[in-house]
């Protein structure tokens, strides 16, 4: 059958000459609910007669289950029902080709936390009580808490029945000729990089409450982000026919991909409640979040990229060695994003990636902010300075030379769109006082950039089918009210604001003419949800689709009647008018009520479906998007050579969205993401205990928001969000996203801005103190000479990489040539800093034990 | 099991409770009260910030019992006969509410920052909100918010510098 491409794009402009609530900085559509606390979150329902449910989880990181007894939890009074794996045998994975969860372990147990039974009771001390009763006897199995270890051993398999061992997925592609190219090329860089760990930490909590209905109907409200997804599992693993199942998405704190797996508590607060016929609340803990996870992988990365003598690249080359801890979740997408969204906004004509996921026994990893290119893009942004460094050309140039342009296609099939990322790199250039810095600031001091780009959705749904990827029903009736229907989800980015804006720029209403029911799987048209920086883009296209078929009727029914042609009609601010004369004119009430009466009761769905993207190979489809948002960062660091702490007063972010629907909420993306991507760079890391012959193996070694350190006000820079509209064809009034992009430039530009301040490129991460002292010592005390011999070499073995097989220490080879003090610029401004007295005290102190402080 | 007697946003209330409950756990599963919000529990986050006699506090970290014969306000509590508080109001109109769920908070906060020092410097803003974690917005719009409110208040009713209540206090984070 032929895919049905419902690709209604409208073009870039206004409906009627110029908008009216596009690009306002007006009010939220849900914002005061938030303000005055009657917007209701899942855990601020509470049902009659509701129970309280919670999980017991494995001690171990990998046990098999011999035997579980619930008998003595059941018979403690107020305990209402206990269930474990073998209530819900069916497998389940949010990506169709990896079902490899349980909602509860049915032999196995593959991490600490691990979830293995569920008990539903009067209320949250008595389910805990229950739950020390439930006796598990575990056989323990050998465990895989280095990736590593997961690529060289298969037995004991983490999955059994997996093809590939302990290998989640491997992928390997290359375009274009990378080794004759790397060869010919007469400047080549390559180095190991790091990324650690991270979590999302949203302030929410997850939590699910179910109700089962006597009519048979199960009803679902969760702080999940793809209410879509979660329903299909739903069916799948309670083995109940979709139609009897109902999902709702209250308010929703904060989700940042961290909500987008169903989820165990999910399914057992179904389950729970279908048992005892009660209503079950199913709270998690601040702690169960950690364990939970889905966060950002931890990556080793071994990049190699070549240029010619001015400068353009002619190849770049990654292997990429990915820790997915102990289950899928979208770690085939990650795998794949890893090398697929790298692509633009500098060309390069080959390149190859060979990625691979590995599971371990530690909480699953899945998808964050950004996800699977926040990590590699850290890795190319360094390597593009580093080139620029080599030959001398400032590092906005190197990427000016590069720049693949608007309406291009990139080494790996993928087409872009519109692209305005020369004035995102002008933008930072200007703010920033670019030209003033770079190269001349103190010593301690330095400025840095990096550009990004990333999907404003991906082409098809985790499943595959031909239905529309986002469906939305616009009602008008005599009220004057329009009420959309929409099932995307709003998760804090502001969707159902941008829903209702773009209904009301197309009916010329104001914005407290429209209403927004969004995210319940029994009143709204489907809709893929919050993941991919989708949104905007499709659920936006089917609302603009949706908004224009009832406009044509509007203007027909107000032409008849003021005796003007239809086309004459303008609907704008609340009114209906001619156009040529502005006197004759209706309210929007009176134009509903005569296209009611003209044509018949007044709804109209939209739709929207992706154009035909990618390339034509195996996988090419993976990263294909109908438009790309790009970005540039700029960020200034100040670092205390005596303690290592690194500040980042300031950053300058540019971001072309396309068009600003919002602009408010553009600046608020912008200014949310680069912030989370600096604490990422600084202070937080997801990780647990890793030494297979500790006593807390397997143990999260942060699991609380005061160790989880996620910054304050005090921690967060100053942060200049700058917009940049490039008007794309593909996007609803020209917009692309903004949810994501912009995290991506901020830690490779804070690792650039410290080259400038200090001479050293910094590769592992998380940057603490400990790292920047002993890029420090190794710069001060050996100069060139010591980092010839072997880059980051102290801080590789520190953090165990050896990166992804790629024969290890090739990093030093290609040399950086760094000179002992900071590059070249010189002497331009300020005080001369007593170097050589900095880091005689710093050799001074080398004897000491460092930690990461 | 204990019987509570205090002020709940203007209203003399008896609640029931068990004794180990914070005022968090009381307000939100036995008043309905659900504006205050449970982030971590534990006194890291600042979602349940509420106040205690017209002061800031942790509810996660206060015993129900702790609020007998105490006058508690939420962020519920701050809407008046008129509307929305002026903080709410600039919170609404500054674009800073993402998620919200941080903002109760943030708001109550706030909320005491205005009354106390309504010339509030962008650093002392800072450091009065720096109990409260925002995971969506990177502060930044909070800040304007929290300014725009300062200056509707000064507009309203010009104070004297200096001439603010008591200092800020009470809850830091560890
Ligand atoms: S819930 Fe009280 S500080 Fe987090
Ligand atoms: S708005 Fe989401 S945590 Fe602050």
């Amino acid at each position: 059958m032929e895919r049905n491409v419902i690709n209604r794009t409208h073009g870039p402009d206004a409906p009627h000459g110029e908008f009216h609530r596009v690009g306002q900085r007006a009010r939220k559509v849900d914002a005061i609910g938030k303000a005055t606390g009657q917007a209701i979150y899942t855990d601020d329902i509470q049902l009659p007669g509701m129970l309280h449910a919670k999980t017991l989880r494995s001690p171990h990181p990998h046990a098999r289950i011999r035997s579980i007894d619930t008998s003595a939890a059941e018979a403690l009074p107020g305990v209402h029902g206990v269930i474990t794996g073998k209530d819900m045998p069916t497998k389940y994975g949010v990506i169709p080709w990896t079902p490899d969860e349980n909602a509860l372990a049915v032999d196995k147990v593959r991490f600490v936390g691990d979830e293995v039974a569920a008990v539903a009771a009067v209320d949250e001390d008595t389910a805990n009580r229950a739950l020390r009763l439930i006796e598990v006897d575990y056989e323990v199995l050998e465990s895989y808490l280095d990736p590593h270890k997961s690529l060289q051993q298969h037995d004991p398999v983490i999955h059994e029945g997996n093809k590939h061992g302990n290998v989640s997925k491997h992928v390997r592609l290359e375009f274009g000729e990378v080794d004759a190219a790397l060869e010919a090329a007469p400047h080549v860089v390559e180095d190991d990089y790091f990324f650690h760990g991270t979590a999302h930490a949203p302030i929410e909590p997850h939590c699910a409450v179910a109700q089962s209905g006597h009519d048979g109907v199960i009803t679902l409200w969760s702080s999940t982000q793809i209410p879509h997804y979660v329903h299909r599992a739903l069916a799948r693993v309670l083995e109940i026919p979709a139609h009897r199942i109902r999902v709702i998405q209250p308010h929703l704190g904060g989700a940042f991909g961290g909500k987008s797996d169903p989820f165990f508590f999910e399914f057992c607060a179904a389950k729970l409640a279908m048992l005892t016929g009660r209503p079950v609340k199913f709270l998690l803990t601040r702690e169960e979040t950690f364990y939970t996870h889905r966060g950002r992988h931890p990556m080793e990365m071994h990049f190699t990229t070549g240029c010619d003598d001015d400068g353009k690249l002619t190849a770049v080359d990654s292997k990429i060695l990915i820790d997915g801890g102990s289950y899928s979740s979208f770690g085939l997408v990650t795998t794949y994003y890893a090398g697929q969204l790298l692509c633009g906004p500098s060309h390069f004509p080959t390149y190859r990636f060979d990625s691979t996921r590995v599971y371990t026994n530690k909480p699953p990893c899945g998808p964050k902010r950004g996800h699977g290119s926040v990590q590699p893009r850290f890795a190319l942004e360094i390597q593009l300075d580093r080139l620029a460094t080599k030959l001398g050309i400032d590092p906005l140039e190197m990427r000016r030379r590069n720049f693949q342009g608007a309406f291009a296609r990139t080494v790996n099939g993928m087409t872009v769109t519109s692209n305005g990322f020369m004035e995102c790199l002008d933008a930072i250039e200007q703010a920033s006082g670019w030209k003033d810095k770079r190269g001349k600031l103190p010593f301690g001091r330095g400025i840095g950039a990096a550009g990004s780009m990333y999907i404003s959705g991906t082409n098809y749904a985790v499943y595959p089918n031909d239905m529309p990827q986002a469906g939305i029903l616009v009602k008008l009736d005599r009220s004057g009210l329009a009420m959309v229907y929409t099932g995307t989800s709003d998760i804090g980015q502001g969707s159902s604001s941008v829903m209702a804006t773009l209904v009301a720029e197309e009916l010329g209403l104001r914005m407290d003419q429209v209403r927004v029911v969004a995210a319940d799987t029994d009143l709204t048209p489907v809709d893929l949800g919050a993941y991919s920086s989708r949104i905007t883009l499709m659920a936006g296209n089917a609302a603009v689709d949706a908004g224009r078929k009832l406009r044509f009727k509007l203007q027909e029914a107000v032409g008849e009647k003021l005796g003007v042609p239809a086309k004459q009609v303008m609907l704008a601010d609340g009114f209906a008018f001619d156009s040529q004369d502005g006197d004759k004119r209706i309210t929007s009430q009176e134009a509903f009520e005569l296209a009611e009466a003209k044509f018949e009761t007044l709804a109209a769905t939209g739709s929207y479906n992706t154009p035909e993207r990618g390339g034509d190979y195996r996988g090419g489809t993976i990263g294909a998007s109908p438009a790309y948002s790009f970005t540039a960062h700029c960020a200034e660091v100040e670092i205390d050579v005596e303690t290592g702490e690194i500040t980042v007063p300031k950053l300058w972010i540019a971001h072309d969205c396309g068009r600003a629907i919002s602009p408010v909420q553009v600046e608020g993306q912008i200014e949310g993401s680069t912030y989370m991507g600096v604490a990422e760079l600084q202070m937080e890391d997801h990780d647990v205990y890793t030494d297979p012959a500790h006593p807390e193996a397997g143990l999260h070694r942060r699991p609380s928001l005061l160790e989880y350190t996620i910054p304050t006000s005090l921690d967060t820079p100053e942060l200049e969000a700058m917009i940049v509209e490039s008007l794309d064809p593909e996007g609803p009034y020209g917009a692309k996203e903004a949810g994501e992009g912009p995290l991506h430039g901020s830690l490779p530009a804070v690792a650039n801005a410290i080259y400038d301040a200090l001479g050293v490129w910094m590769t592992h991460l998380p940057f603490t103190p400990g790292k920047v002292l002993e890029a420090l010592r190794e710069q001060g005390v050996g100069g060139g000479a010591a980092r010839a011999g072997g880059a980051s070499a102290g801080e590789a073995g520190a953090s165990g990489t050896g990166a992804s097989g790629a024969g290890g220490g090739g990093s030093g080879a290609s040399g950086t040539g760094a000179s002992g003090t900071r590059g070249g610029g010189g002497g331009a401004s300020g005080s001369a800093p007593d170097v050589a007295a900095i880091r005689a005290r710093l050799a001074g102190k080398r004897d000491k034990p460092e930690g990461d402080a | 099991m204990r019987t509570l007697r205090f002020q709940l946003n203007g209203d003399d209330v008896e609640i029931a409770a068990p004794d180990h409950w914070t005022l968090l756990e009381v307000l939100r599963y036995r008043a309905g009260l659900t504006g205050s919000k449970q982030g971590c529990d534990k006194g890291d986050c600042g979602a349940c910030t509420l106040h205690v006699d017209g002061r800031a506090v942790l509810s996660c970290l206060t015993l129900a019992a702790e609020a007998e014969g105490r006058s508690v306000t939420t962020v519920e509590g701050l809407v008046g006969p008129g509307g929305p508080d002026v903080v709410q109001d600039c919170f609404d109109e500054s674009g800073c509410l993402q998620c919200g769920f941080c903002q109760p908070g943030m708001i109550m906060a706030a909320r005491q920052l205005v009354t106390e020092n309504p010339q509030a410097s962008r650093d002392e803003i800072k450091a009065a909100l720096s109990s409260n974690l925002c995971r969506c917005t990177g502060y930044t719009k909070i800040y304007e918010a929290v300014e725009n409110a300062c200056r509707r208040t000064l507009q309203a009713a010009p104070v004297s510098a200096g001439s603010a209540a008591a200092a800020p206090g009470g809850k830091g984070r560890g």
